[in-house]
């Protein structure tokens, strides 16, 4: 069974910003708020390094062992979704997300916060696939589609890579391969503790 | 004496073994949706190449469309 999964390189990623830009228009997403990031870490230093963050549908998500409700779910393909018609918009997932993936809407039911909004995978939610009612509320279900997310398949260079965590870990693979110059995961030495090698 | 001591030693390992499992991921949460190999049923978003409600058809689809749009060292000449 596929467990669909993001990988952003690092090393590939130039901060152009055409992830968010293509997660917007997909989803026609509105005002203040963004599915998708990308964030820079010592920026304008040499060597800074950008990475792209949205929803990493989590294994064991935290947004879902926190929810009061239990608004989320999580389909066959690990892809965590939630459901608008019962959240409640309390930002607990906010707080317990580590991506800071859920976003809230200025303007909606429930004052200032509104309901929930996040990375959907491109999978939709819960109404009818392709339906109005599933776009208005969660924006296009490129999955059922056949497609991948369209943040991942508009990347110029293609750092951001989405889809089946075998395929996509392959894939990063060959390129570290390719590299000679190690993991360059963002995290690996601090999970590892291994120090980046000169030059990577 | 020792058939109790097997017993014990059995129950031990199941409570030991059991931080090793893996929590279910399929299907958690209130509501569960169709699932993605089903389609949409719009045909003019739909990428063509694979049967809708085939889950391997669909899976294949999407493992060939990655490597095709993101592999860039299986495309380029050796």
């Amino acid at each position: 069974m596929a467990r669909m999964k993001f990988i952003c390189d690092a090393e590939r990623c130039i901060e152009c910003n055409g992830c968010v830009t293509a997660c917007k228009n997909e989803h026609e997403v509105p005002w203040g708020v963004n599915r998708r990031r990308v964030v820079t870490l010592n920026d304008g230093v040499p060597g800074e390094k950008s990475i792209s963050v949205a929803c990493m549908p989590c294994s064991d998500a935290p947004c879902m062992a926190v929810c009061p409700v239990n608004c989320f779910y999580k389909t066959d393909e690990g892809v965590v979704l939630h459901d608008k018609d019962v959240c409640i918009g309390c930002g607990y997932c906010s707080y317990a997300c580590p991506f800071g993936a859920p976003q809230f809407p200025g303007q909606g039911t429930f004052g200032v916060r509104g309901k929930m909004d996040k990375c959907t995978f491109c999978a939709g939610g819960p109404e009818e696939h392709g339906s109005q009612a599933e776009f208005d509320k969660y924006g296009r279900n490129r999955l059922a589609e056949g497609k991948l997310p369209a943040c991942a398949e508009m990347c110029s260079t293609k750092a951001l890579l989405a889809g089946d965590g075998d395929v996509v870990s392959d894939i990063f693979r060959s390129r570290v391969v390719q590299r000679g110059k190690g993991a360059e995961v963002w995290g690996w030495g601090t999970a590892y503790g291994t120090a980046a090698k000169q030059g990577a | 004496m020792r058939s109790t001591w097997m017993i014990s030693a059995a129950v031990s390992a199941v409570f030991t073994l059991s931080a090793c499992g893996e929590k279910p991921q399929d299907k958690m949460g209130i509501r569960s949706d169709q699932p993605a190999q089903a389609g949409t049923g719009v045909a003019a978003f739909t990428e063509p190449g694979w049967k809708a409600g085939d889950h391997a058809s669909w899976s294949n689809h999407l493992r060939a469309r990655a490597n095709y749009g993101m592999n860039d060292h299986q495309r380029a000449p050796k």
